[in-house]
């Protein structure tokens, strides 16, 4: 399936999503008509059950459409809607039709069946046909569907590659759609697949990012000669190698580890090294391109912008790294091995972010 | 330095794209065997004190390496007639990083498990084969690398040693250095030319030096820290028999450049550093600072990638590829893992490293923080490698 996948999504990227047309959604905020154009793909339902309509795809099948949807900066929320419908399916909730987004950062509360609180960070929230968030309640997590016509206000706010991350306010709404989540799933839900999502996408617009600083180093001449035969921008761009492939395979191990429930150790792991290459592969990637690559119509801010947003979603480099320290040192010098070769630390809970 | 090659055998040919680098995770077979060998190394180990487990890889107990042999985890993936087990490139990857993590002492059979054994599968003769790995198997022959020479570091190609055929024997002179194990060894594989080609690279070729042969004199180098684990060797009209070439007379420089994708990926590459990994913890703490939580968890999940990139890179070479492109970012990734390592435990707690007296952690920080240089030159410096990967990218 994941070729398949891999080889549908890449194709149509091609055709349809090129520098003039990113940043013409982000000058617009939105790109109608490539979204409309891509939802006919149907990727949004790829996790659904093929009863529903959807390609019953696991998380392995979709590290590659993640990543490819980094190195293209698509503008839309396609990650955010295949994660929404996950989320329902979990609930055991139908698949909606996108664009969709998820909150992780909630204060819902209900009161006798009516919802209020404040979604903060919301990715595309103000474009998203329906917001998917988790509320605790006693003992239980549920999962809170609003349709976008129950914001009752919406503070907007873009992250520096103009991607809608917005703040909204619920008041005494009766969700659209309403499902008590299986027990096993934590409370971070939503921050914990945004988290893989993003440490994917963060992979894919480094790869990206590494191979055209290559080429434009192996175009560029200076001194007689192309810059990339110089040693001083070979080993930058070697370093940034090494972090494109840390990342690649962290993010991988993250999908490919998640298909039964989403692994919380994989998971930070990826976005720790991914946030952290982000900022390594950004700084190379210009060094590489020199002032052409600061200038707005290269296509490297496109990348560089997004890795610089991406890092901080769903969770820092600190964020994860500090709660996956402490779960370290609680489980101790001589369990520290064994944990890391079970992929699994018993001390690593889960928290809410607020 | 660990007698291996620091050199640019250059990557012509050499399969190479992040793409390879594809999640693989270790079988359940192979799993299987983890819990006996750290049951193994609980009992041999008990009384091991962390200032030798700091020693990781370069930690030399012939002993211990019969004890592994016995147990038949030392050539483990070489066929049975010739000793070994047949098992896959996962177990032996699970026996080894058991066996680094808990800083035991391999060094003694490290270079003929990891590449010599493999090399004399593959190029060895009939003879040479049922000679040494037998042996080697049992954890008892003992092999080093002799690569580097005086002037000849990085760009190996330029090695003087010679070997000139006289009658039905060999003659070598020359010299090697950086030679780790040299005065412990039986054998030496090493890099002479044979003649001389169109290019540097042809005309060189690989032989086995039996060290207690007339004419080898093997002088040992105090490190910065005053171990003496590499040597200099001279050889004075050293004789060998007509069949000491391993494979291919002249093709020894594709044969080296064979061999880097084993020794460049292995969890040799990122766990040199374990021992004061596990110290820092324990001298943290239960219950950390912010700052140590952070740092120890980002060196956490940069050790579950490695590990990751390292079992990807396992994966292709089962396969049968040669993936010296992938095998040269884990090293370099993983060196600077490793000396990372000593930066931040020096950083994150108020204990100053001390090479006599206040405690074992300050021990293992102030041996670690003197060995972490040698962890970017060994096995190929980080510039080299650096320089491997580039041109790797232009490949694409």
């Amino acid at each position: 399936m994941r070729d398949i996948f891999d080889s549908t999504i890449e194709r149509f990227f091609l055709d349809t999503v090129d520098t003039e047309q990113v940043l013409l959604a982000e000058k617009e905020g939105w790109h109608t008509a490539l979204w409309t154009s891509l939802d006919e793909l149907g990727f949004a339902l790829a996790m659904s059950p093929e009863e529903k309509g959807g390609a019953g795809a696991t998380w392995s099948d979709l590290c590659g459409v993640a990543r490819l949807t980094g190195s293209f900066s698509l503008p839309l929320p396609l990650c955010e809607s295949i994660f929404a419908n996950w989320l329902l399916g979990q609930g055991g909730l139908d698949p909606l039709s996108g664009p969709l987004t998820v909150a992780a950062k909630s204060d819902l509360k209900s009161t006798s069946g009516a919802v209020s609180g404040v979604l903060k960070d919301v990715p595309w929230g103000r474009f998203a046909g329906h917001i998917v968030a988790v509320m605790p309640e006693e003992n239980l997590q549920r999962l809170v569907v609003f349709s976008s016509e129950q914001i009752k206000s919406l503070e907007p706010s873009d992250n520096i590659a103009g991607e809608a991350r917005d703040t909204l306010t619920f008041e005494d709404a009766t969700p659209f759609l309403t499902a008590v989540l299986p027990v096993q799933l934590p409370a971070n839900i939503v921050q914990l697949g945004g988290a893989m999502l993003r440490s994917a996408q963060i992979a894919g617009a480094l790869h990206k990012a590494m191979t055209i600083s290559h080429e434009y180093a192996a175009e560029r001449v200076q001194f007689g000669r192309p810059i990339g035969s110089f040693q001083a921008i070979q080993h930058q761009l070697a370093q940034m190698a090494e972090h494109v492939a840390a990342s690649v395979i962290a993010a991988e191990a993250a999908f490919a580890r998640s298909a039964d429930e989403l692994d919380l150790l994989a998971i930070s792991a990826a976005k720790i090294c991914t946030s952290e290459a982000a900022g390594v592969g950004a700084s190379i990637a210009h060094a590489v391109h020199g002032a052409i690559g600061f200038t707005h119509e290269h296509q490297l801010h496109l990348l560089t912008r997004r890795l610089w947003s991406w890092r901080s979603e769903f969770g820092s480099e600190t964020y994860w790294a500090k709660q996956l320290g402490e779960a370290v040192c609680k489980k101790g010098a001589s369990e520290f091995w064994p944990a890391v070769t079970a992929g699994y630390f018993d001390t690593f809970q889960t928290e809410t972010s607020q | 330095m660990s007698g291996e090659a620091f050199s640019d055998a250059d990557s012509a040919g050499v399969f190479m794209s992040i793409e390879q680098f594809e999640y693989s995770s270790i079988p359940a077979d192979a799993e299987a065997l983890r819990s006996e060998v750290r049951a193994f190394l609980q009992q041999e180990l008990a009384d091991f004190p962390a200032i030798k487990r700091a020693d990781s890889w370069i930690g030399f107990d012939a002993e211990f390496s019969r004890k592994l042999g016995k147990r038949g985890w030392v050539g483990m993936a070489l066929p049975k007639e010739y000793g070994g087990s047949e098992a896959s490139a996962f177990a032996r990857y699970v026996v080894i990083e058991e066996l680094l993590a808990a800083g035991a002492p391999v060094s003694a059979h490290w270079f003929s498990d990891r590449q010599s054994g493999p090399l004399l599968l593959k190029f060895g003769t009939e003879k040479q084969k049922q000679f040494h790995l037998p042996a080697i198997c049992r954890g008892e022959q003992y092999f080093c690398i002799g690569m580097s020479e005086p002037n000849s570091g990085s760009d190996l190609a330029s090695i003087k040693s010679r070997a000139v055929r006289q009658g039905d024997k060999w003659i070598v002179n020359g010299q090697k250095v950086w030679t780790t194990n040299a005065h412990l060894s039986h054998y030496m594989i090493a890099l002479v030319r044979t003649s001389e080609g169109e290019k540097r690279q042809q005309g060189l070729s690989q032989v086995i030096i039996d060290l207690k042969s007339p004419g080898v004199t093997i002088r040992p180098i105090k490190d910065l820290t005053g171990g003496a684990h590499f040597n200099e060797v001279f050889f004075d009209n050293v004789e060998l028999d007509n069949d000491a070439i391993i494979g291919t007379e002249g093709d020894g420089w594709s044969q080296v450049t064979a061999e880097l994708a084993l020794e460049r990926s292995g969890p040799e590459r990122f766990l040199s550093s374990m021992t004061l990994l596990n110290s820092l913890i324990a001298m943290v703490g239960a219950h950390p600072d912010t700052l140590q939580a952070k740092e120890i968890g980002r060196l956490t999940a940069k050790l579950i990638t490695l590990r990751n990139m390292s079992l990807s890179v396992t994966q292709q070479l089962s396969e049968g590829k040669s993936p010296v492109w992938a095998a040269s970012c884990v090293k370099a990734f993983g060196a600077t893992f490793e000396q990372e390592i000593p930066e931040l435990a020096q950083a994150l707690c108020d204990v100053s490293p001390a090479s006599v007296g206040s405690n074992e952690h300050a021990q293992v920080l102030a041996y670690l923080m003197q060995m972490a240089p040698s962890f970017s030159l060994r096995g190929g410096t980080r510039e080299i490698l650096r320089g491997i990967i580039a041109r790797g990218l232009g490949a694409q």
